[in-house]
């Protein structure tokens, strides 16, 4: 894991090639089919990624030799299998600069942010005594998130304000999609308890200023809980750096399994934090009336786990690390340009977020002018291109830019110069075919 | 282009999706309705104007794919002159064909006159949705005149 005070460990931020990719592509069966007459040009990883054989072996391995239940029996197969999900856990921790015990097993991103809040909520009715009292929220204190966030990182902090009587402020985003962090610097302040924010964002590749909102955060004394679903896939991430308290990722978007995901959050925070689900697997002691709870991570992780999953995410980050994941993040920066360039020259397609020239994530999403979102994907797929359309959950992100819905295109380490190519030149396709070209 | 996309989008129905026969909302409806398809974001209000127990019009708004769109506007074209009975029967053949993945339905095609070009939307499951929206909302609307 490179370490920005690790001297010793040169980044090499040299780009992917396109011949390297189409070698890399070969290790992803879902990318070798023919789509209606077509070689598939997936360009959809933003929602979910497709898998290298590596990671369907590791859950396929697991389930041949060493399938048990993890923590408890005293035979070979539940030892061997505690440890590969120990060691996944330790994979994933050395990946994003954390300790192991940082390190939460969740279904999936959205699950870490309702584990977040339903601990707050909990601690807010007593829970976790003393120790839990920087959870406690009431009226009159604020959660900030802003108006750029995935629902998975809106709705759960709407309903912990409604259960608590605390306030939800939002950040609001400028025309290009980037955060106005003038009124981020008037909303953050004393009686903000907790601040969530995606790293990047999954509608406009926008690149959120972290350390930024980090320190106005911590100045005010409130938590920060960051959404990485679109970052810990694609560029190299030191939580522990960054600082944030708590952070959340899947795996499926990430060339692992669905079913896992991934809450970290400061070893001392995750202590304190009362747990969400309770059950099997997360206690001391338990008495008929009451029951003690194991620190972190086990105190979060009730009842049975996902091991194939979690085992398969660690091979899926051992297959990123091999390749490089700061070249990953250069090539996706490449294609990113190349996308947004694309698109902007083309009449009557309008770019969601950052324009030409700004940096930005692998992805763009954009607007046809007279073409649904939901026509032009399947204009798309008639050409083997795979794009997502819809809100991408975040409607009051599309509301912002003035539209119900977008088509976006997003890419990933399997995606060539050539894939780029392809969509936007379908994209230059689709008006006519739709007969509102002038 | 695939022949099945030329199916799917044939011109009589991207010519509907622009024209949209029967949009605008009027203040004496006899009953309305508002449908979200939650998935795509697309939604429709949908009106129905009766005179004795027949339908006289059926007035519409709505944003969203051009198939949502073709398919409000087709049903505005059948639907005046239905008895609400008739209007029933039409919405269950409707939905008929859009859930015969491709195969069509033998017979009675003739009962939903121009909107039978919607046929081509029941190869793609993902669409079907689309073409029901106003269909739902006319259903709905039906459901109110019973209240």
């Amino acid at each position: 894991m490179p370490h920005p005070t690790d001297t010793t460990t040169a980044l090499d931020t040299t780009p992917l090639t396109d011949a390297e990719v189409l070698l890399l592509r070969r290790d992803f069966p879902a990318l070798k089919q023919q789509v209606n007459g077509h070689e598939l040009i997936y360009l959809d990883s933003g929602a979910t990624s497709q898998k290298p054989a590596s990671v369907l072996d590791a859950e396929r391995s697991f389930y041949e030799h060493d399938n048990s239940a993890v923590h408890r029996g005293a035979h070979t197969l539940a030892a061997n299998a505690t440890e590969l999900f120990e060691n996944a856990r330790a994979t994933v921790a050395r990946f994003v600069g954390a300790r192991e015990n940082e390190i939460v097993w969740t279904s999936n991103a959205t699950e870490g942010l309702n584990l977040i809040a339903y601990g707050m909520s909990n601690a807010s009715i007593g829970r976790g005594g003393a120790d839990a009292a920087r959870f406690v929220l009431r009226e009159g204190d604020e959660i900030v998130t802003t108006e750029g966030e995935h629902h998975a990182n809106l709705v759960p902090w709407q309903e912990l304000a409604a259960r608590t009587g605390a306030t939800l402020r939002h950040i609001p985003v400028d025309d290009d999609g980037a955060l106005r962090m003038d009124e981020a610097v008037r909303m953050i302040g004393s009686r903000t308890k907790l601040v969530a924010f995606t790293h990047v964002s999954n509608v406009t590749g926008v690149i959120n200023p972290v350390e930024e909102l980090v320190r106005l955060a911590h100045d005010g004394g409130a938590l920060v809980v960051l959404d990485a679903c679109q970052s810990a896939p694609h560029r190299v991430l030191d939580l522990a750096a960054l600082d944030v308290d708590f952070a959340v990722f899947s795996g499926h978007k990430m060339l692992a399994p669905t079913g896992i995901g991934v809450l970290y959050g400061r070893s001392e925070l995750l202590d304190a934090l009362p747990p969400f689900l309770t059950g099997g697997s997360m206690i001391t002691t338990v008495t008929l009336d009451s029951s003690g709870y194991l620190p972190a991570p086990q105190r979060f992780e009730a009842g049975t786990q996902k091991v194939s999953q979690a085992i398969a995410l660690a091979a899926a980050i051992d297959y990123l690390t091999a390749v490089g994941v700061d070249r990953i993040e250069a090539w996706e920066s490449h294609l990113g340009a190349r996308l947004v360039e694309g698109f902007s020259a083309l009449p009557g397609v309008r770019v969601l977020g950052p324009g030409v020239g700004v940096h930005r994530a692998g992805l763009a999403s954009v607007d046809v002018d007279g073409v649904h979102a939901h026509d032009v994907g399947q204009f798309l797929d008639d050409r083997g291109i795979a794009v997502r359309v819809g809100h991408h959950c975040a409607q009051p992100l599309h509301r912002r830019f003035g539209v119900t819905a977008s088509t976006r295109a997003s890419a990933y380490l399997y995606n060539t110069t050539a894939d780029v190519d392809a969509v936007i030149d379908g994209m230059g396709a689709v008006r006519s075919f739709f007969g509102v070209a002038s | 282009m695939s022949g099945d996309l030329a199916g799917l989008y044939q011109q009589v129905i991207l010519d509907h999706s622009r024209e949209k026969h029967g949009f605008g909302l009027q203040p004496d409806a006899d009953a309305s309705s508002h449908q979200v398809n939650p998935t795509c974001g697309d939604e429709l209000t949908l009106q129905l104007h009766v005179s004795d127990g027949v339908i006289s019009s059926v007035t519409w708004e709505g944003a969203g794919c051009s198939i949502s769109m073709a398919s409000a506007s087709l049903l505005t074209d059948l639907a005046p002159g239905l008895s609400l009975g008739d209007a029933r029967q039409r919405i269950a053949l409707f939905r008929e064909l859009m859930h015969s993945r491709g195969a069509g339905i033998d017979d009675d095609d003739e009962l939903l006159g121009d909107a039978i070009v919607l046929e081509g939307v029941s190869k793609y499951v993902a669409r079907v949705k689309c073409a029901m929206l106003a269909w739902v909302a006319l259903e709905a609307d039906l459901a109110q005149l019973d209240a």
